[in-house]
């Protein structure tokens, strides 16, 4: 199942890139070659053997519930690109089509 | 040059000043780092004024811990509050943290003074630190050949003799390839035993903060501050850090080693030849070694890249021009999003981030993400039985010794290949360690790679102590030895 232009220009909407015809062209011919190593393991039946998301075996982990000063707002909104009334600003997300 | 261990002696018992020596590293760094381009970032100014505070403390009989006026490079995805960190991209430039990763203030707490913020290929994104906004950074032993990446800057700083410590992370090899490249120690610990708060997340299950140091001593010695249980990392390791100073003089006799026969097919002759000599030393320093076969092992580059691609385009989906960083203005906030994200990342990180957006998307999560996963059970296991029968594997860092820049920037798969002897450890959360043991047939050095079972550092400090105190002398590099030169 190899990776198809459709595929890359699908992915590449999903996360929010811009890709130019060029470009297109060649992430799709880097990214199949890139799974079609893959295929090694693709190959190999480990039905028997659980899935691992992490190497620690943990479960939930809590403080105690105290409160405790975190950020200072003003500092964490300094690095926005725009701010309005101590909020982020955003330029419009739903909207009246003009 | 001086060890940081024996540098913070002197300074501690007033022989010198912690200023003296400051400032003698930022001088080095004025002199050679033009060449070199190992830190993206000098703060001198606050340097000299942390290093004048240190030396009152001293004079007011205090005691500033085991770092004391030690001067350290960071990896530039590690957080400095209000010192701009940048993670080698454009879409942070300009970013000044609001507070301090943990290990920046476990390092300040022991007496380290941090110059400046060291070169990395973009979020850490890379094995040459090629792919980094600010261009990249030479091999300090032949400027036409890459120091290695994705710490590539942390580790030419210290191999330049700029600083005798630097931290980096390492998410598949990222510590120990380039330390290996550029003839220095290079140490990535047990997953969860450095905090990563404040670490700019890349693939949040393997990545690690480890040092890069001129000697194993120095390595023990940073990993004995930085490491220990933090309450901010949900995922550290509620332990306390072993007594790893004493293990490096602690001798290996009685030890078995194996010699991992897949970290060494395939690599280049002379760095097998470099693995068979280190392997004859320790027998010499009476180890058992013996020959160990782990064949599953040559599925973690598969594993690892779709793995780390999948967690990494989770992580980057913060950048989005909203909160801090880069914004490239449109009319709505998802043409706003993919503006600045299409304008803030390169191709290296736009690479991972769709073969990750691909491996996790529906239709293919099970084909890809789930049967990666699978084979990380698949590695992890296979070195369960070999540390059953040995307590220390043995192998090459990395396939050769440092390449010219330019070679595999346009073959990623050329490039992701540099990291197949040192990704499994990643996969299962295995402590690994580089250490410098003579050089290749080009006269570069070679690192050879010691790999221990979850918190088995103090065997791989035990190792690396002997191996260091036995590996055959790298000359300097001809740039360290110019900047202090100049200096005088």
């Amino acid at each position: 199942m190899a990776i198809s232009r459709d595929d890359v220009a699908y992915v590449a909407a999903l996360a929010r890139l811009e890709l130019s015809e060029e470009e297109l062209e060649r992430y799709t011919v880097q990214l199949a070659s890139i799974l079609a190593h893959a295929a090694d393991i693709a190959a190999l039946d480990l039905s028997d053997l659980a899935p691992m998301a992490h190497p620690l075996p943990l479960k939930n982990v809590f403080r105690d519930d105290e409160p405790r000063p975190g950020l200072e707002r003003d500092v964490v909104l300094a690095a926005a690109p725009a701010v309005e009334d101590h909020r982020f600003c955003v330029p419009r997300i739903l909207g009246e089509e003009p | 040059m001086l060890v940081a261990g024996e540098l913070a002696g002197q300074i501690r018992r007033r022989e010198r000043s912690a200023r003296e020596v400051v400032t003698e590293a930022l001088d080095r760094v004025a002199g050679g780092d033009a060449a070199i381009r190992a830190f993206v970032r000098v703060c001198a100014d606050a340097a000299l004024a942390e290093a004048e505070a240190l030396d009152r403390r001293i004079a007011a009989g205090e005691d500033p811990g085991p770092l004391a006026g030690v001067p350290v490079a960071l990896k530039d995805n590690l957080c400095t509050k209000g010192l701009e960190t940048t993670c080698g991209s454009r879409i942070l430039e300009g970013w000044r943290p609001p507070y301090d990763a943990t290990v920046v203030e476990r390092l300040r707490s022991a007496g380290a003074i941090t110059i400046g913020k060291a070169n990395m290929d973009e979020f850490a994104m890379g094995s040459s630190t090629e792919n980094s906004a600010a261009g990249p950074t030479r091999n300090p032993h032949d400027l036409s050949r890459v120091p290695g990446g994705s710490s590539g800057g942390s580790a030419a700083a210290v191999a330049a003799g700029f600083v005798p410590v630097a931290l980096g992370s390492d998410t598949g090899g990222s510590i120990r390839q380039p330390a290996a490249l550029c003839g220095v120690v290079g140490v990535k610990p047990t997953y969860g035993l450095v905090s990563r708060y404040g670490l700019v997340a890349f693939a949040s299950s393997l990545d690690q903060i480890g040092p890069l140091t001129a000697s194993v001593g120095d390595a023990a010695l940073v990993l004995e501050v930085i490491g220990g249980h933090d309450p901010a990392d949900s995922t550290s390791i509620d332990a306390p850090v072993p007594r790893l100073s004493d293990a490096v003089e602690a001798g290996v006799e009685g030890l078995r080693v194996g010699v991992c026969l897949e970290l060494i097919d395939g690599v280049a002759r002379d760095v097998e030849a470099r693995v068979r000599e280190a392997a004859e030393a320790l027998s010499g320093a009476g180890a058992k070694v013996e020959d160990v076969s782990i064949p599953e092992l040559r599925y973690g580059l598969s594993a690892y890249y779709l793995i780390a691609p999948a967690e990494a385009s989770s992580n980057l989906a913060r950048y989005d021009g909203v909160r801090y960083g880069l914004r490239v203005d449109a009319p709505d906030a998802a043409a706003m999003n993919k503006a600045t994200r299409t304008a803030g990342f390169g191709a290296e990180v736009k690479r991972r981030i769709m073969l990750g957006t691909y491996a996790l998307s529906a239709g293919y999560y099970d084909a890809y993400y789930a049967q990666a996963q699978r084979a990380r059970t698949l590695v992890t296991r296979a070195f369960d039985r070999a540390y059953a029968q040995v307590d220390v594997l043995l192998g090459a860092t990395s396939p050769t010794t440092a390449f010219p820049l330019g070679a595999k920037v346009d073959d990623p798969l050329a490039m992701y290949l540099s990291d197949v002897c040192t990704i499994p450890s990643n996969l299962a959360g295995h402590p690994a360690m580089s250490v410098p043991f003579g050089t290749g047939d080009d006269g570069l050095p070679v690192g050879v790679q010691v790999l221990a079972p979850a918190l088995g550092e103090k065997e791989l400090f035990r190792v690396g102590g002997v191996l260091e105190s036995l590996a055959p002398p790298i000359a300097l590099p001809a740039l360290g030895a110019l900047g202090s030169v100049e200096r005088t």
